[in-house]
């Protein structure tokens, strides 16, 4: 009980930042707005190609979800080395708020972040003509499939902040992780018209689990079932980390 | 029972820094208690231990009978915590900041509401209360710092440096606030600083840390008392060796604990008025002409001066490194529970 009211008001403190930071809010607004026109324009002509469906922004409308989840919440840690390094961190810890409430809030909040972010996504890729086929569950599955990939990546982030502790480092080794993530993925490009060893890659990828489970939601296909299992593993597995290298910063200090 | 109570509490950080080699001390309920030293001393890190963010590699601390590393949880329901540079939450205003420490120790409601407000009063900045901190001047978010410290109505209140960055007149009214605390709340208040004129002004009792060590401890009265006679200080003209002059002291009867900063040389003497004159033709006639002499009663820097062997300001300055000066016997072991 104590638990989920110190998840929540630290929640709410997460979301104050968000609100208070206007520049952040249009940025990952307008971002993925922008790839969205740019990668349509980029690859239209792609779709000659065959696999990809009715239209390239079909296909890639939920790719972009799963891409802005993917950056949008990459850089979460960003958040918690602030605070250790302004000594807010240590406030908290010198009350009785329950620990591992420190980092499940922050997880939480980029989930839900990550989620808004998709429903405005999504509104604009209709705009542009793409088609959710089975409308709610088409949204359900995209928002999903985001908030469970950007928990993980806020998860991961987290723990690069905490074992790293300086900004350029924890930079460095994100933007490493994240770009292959995305491009050994389905994300701009149909699976089978990938090479053999690539499809093999994505097999073990988080961003292309999300990024199927998000497409095959949004096209009506069925949900798999098992994807959606294997990517909330992934999720707890980086909320777990997180916590386990709080709790490891704690005891050396 | 002791509010605080400190035994042989030694602290190596990971890396191997031995920031504590085995400190005791005790503070009393209701009283205000001053940890003074040089940087690096091992103030912050004792400080840290007492509100249970750091564990004591050896030793044991209590806080209000309650044993920190038994029962962390416990301890901080009783203690607030003020640490040494501001933590206020930028993005937030003076109330959220003050609301969200209140949630934190469970509290909620009408309650807190009216909690916040009195904190806001108290502390003057009902004015600035819906302002983001990031708008906030230094000594705000101290006050705001101290505000957060209390929101929760602690029986014990730490405090690290929070005067540190303060106009005179900020620090004054902090130390008012603080007295008030101890004598009408009779809450008992722990504090680092290093102004040791207000220590010597509001403190019940202190002790002096060096080395992560106590070398003194006792009221600023008994301290004071360890150093018998006066002060004397002489300054030297520029351009004449000093040093000379400080061996020259060394060697004049009746002169003792001398140490020199730069041009200025200053000793104990048991009786000042009497050696002076005698002080100032020795050095004339041995060609250190003095541009400046003074005498005065030993206050709390010669203390500190004495037992750290580094006057305050330049301590302050040049961090732990440091020469080691002579120290009367009588201060230089701590002495548990030397009253
Ligand atoms: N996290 C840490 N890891 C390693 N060494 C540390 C750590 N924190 C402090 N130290 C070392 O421990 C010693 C005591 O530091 P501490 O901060 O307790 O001193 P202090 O008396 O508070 O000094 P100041 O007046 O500058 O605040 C110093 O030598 C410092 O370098
Ligand atoms: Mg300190």
């Amino acid at each position: 009980m104590k638990f989920i009211l110190d998840v929540f008001h630290l929640l709410m403190r997460q979301w104050r930042i968000t609100l208070r930071m206007p520049i952040f809010l249009v940025v990952s607004i307008v971002q993925p707005i922008t790839w969205m026109l740019l990668f349509s324009q980029l690859f239209g002509k792609i779709t000659m190609l065959g696999a990809f469906g009715s239209s390239y922004v079909q296909f890639l409308a939920p790719g972009i979800a799963i891409m802005s989840a993917l950056f949008g919440s990459g850089y979460a840690g960003m958040g918690l080395l602030n605070d250790i390094d302004r000594g807010v961190v240590d406030r908290f810890l010198a009350t009785p708020v329950t620990r591992s409430a420190l980092i499940i809030a922050r997880v939480t909040h980029a989930c839900m972040t990550v989620g808004v972010q998709s429903c405005v996504i999504l509104g604009v890729a209709m705009i542009l003509g793409a088609r959710p086929k089975a409308h709610i569950i088409s949204f359900a599955a995209v928002i999903i499939a985001a908030a469970l990939l950007g928990g993980g990546m806020a998860g991961l982030s987290n723990a690069m902040a905490i074992l790293t502790r300086r900004q350029e480092t924890m930079f460095a080794v994100l933007n490493f992780t994240m770009l292959p993530m995305i491009y050994l993925s389905s994300m701009i490009m149909a699976k089978q018209l990938m090479p053999p060893w690539i499809q093999t890659v994505c097999k073990y990828n988080p961003v292309d689990w999300a990024v199927t489970i998000a497409r095959g939601g949004f096209e009506g296909n069925d949900w798999f079932v098992w994807r959606l299992a294997a990517l909330a593993g992934y999720t707890t597995f980086f909320g777990v980390m997180a916590t386990v290298a709080f709790r490891r910063y704690r005891q050396t200090m | 029972m002791d509010a605080i109570n400190v035994r042989d509490l030694k602290k190596t950080y990971a890396g191997g820094v031995e920031a504590l080699k085995g400190l005791t001390f005790s503070v009393r309920q209701g009283e205000i208690f001053g940890l003074l030293g040089p940087n690096g001393a091992g103030k912050s890190t004792t400080v840290r231990i007492i509100v249970t963010l750091s564990s004591a590699t050896e030793g044991r601390v209590e806080v209000d009978g309650v044993d920190v590393a038994a029962d962390p949880v416990e301890v901080r329901r009783r203690i607030g915590y003020v640490s040494q540079n501001t933590t206020v939450d930028f993005l937030a205003t003076g109330r959220e900041n003050l609301h969200l420490q209140g949630q934190l120790y469970g509290h909620s409601g009408a309650a807190l509401d009216n909690r916040v407000d009195e904190l806001l009063k108290l502390f003057d900045l009902e004015s600035a209360a819906k302002r983001v901190t990031q708008t906030y001047s230094g000594g705000m978010k101290r006050r705001l710092d101290v505000a957060m410290g209390l929101v929760h109505r602690p029986k014990i209140l730490v405090l690290d440096e929070p005067t540190t960055g303060l106009d005179p007149e900020s620090r004054a009214v902090m130390w008012r606030e603080l007295e008030r605390l101890a004598k009408d709340g009779g809450m008992t208040i722990l504090v680092t600083t290093h102004y040791l004129e207000e220590a010597d002004r509001l403190c019940d009792r202190l002790a002096i840390v060096d080395g992560g060590k106590i070398v003194a401890q006792g009221t600023p009265n008994e301290l004071k008392a360890t150093l018998r006679g006066d002060i004397v200080q002489v300054e030297i003209a520029v351009g004449h060796d000093a040093e000379a002059a400080a061996q020259l002291l060394r060697s004049t009867p009746g002169l003792s604990n001398v140490i020199r900063e730069g041009q200025t040389c200053s000793a104990q003497a048991e009786e000042g008025a009497h050696v002076i004159p005698k002080l100032i033709a020795a050095l004339e006639a041995a060609g250190l002409p003095v541009s400046h002499v003074a005498m005065s009663r030993p206050s709390l820097d010669e203390v500190y001066l004495s037992v750290t062997g580094k006057s305050f300001t330049k301590a302050d300055a040049a961090g732990a490194a440091g020469p080691r000066g002579p120290v009367p016997a009588a201060m230089r072991t701590a002495k548990p529970g030397a009253k």
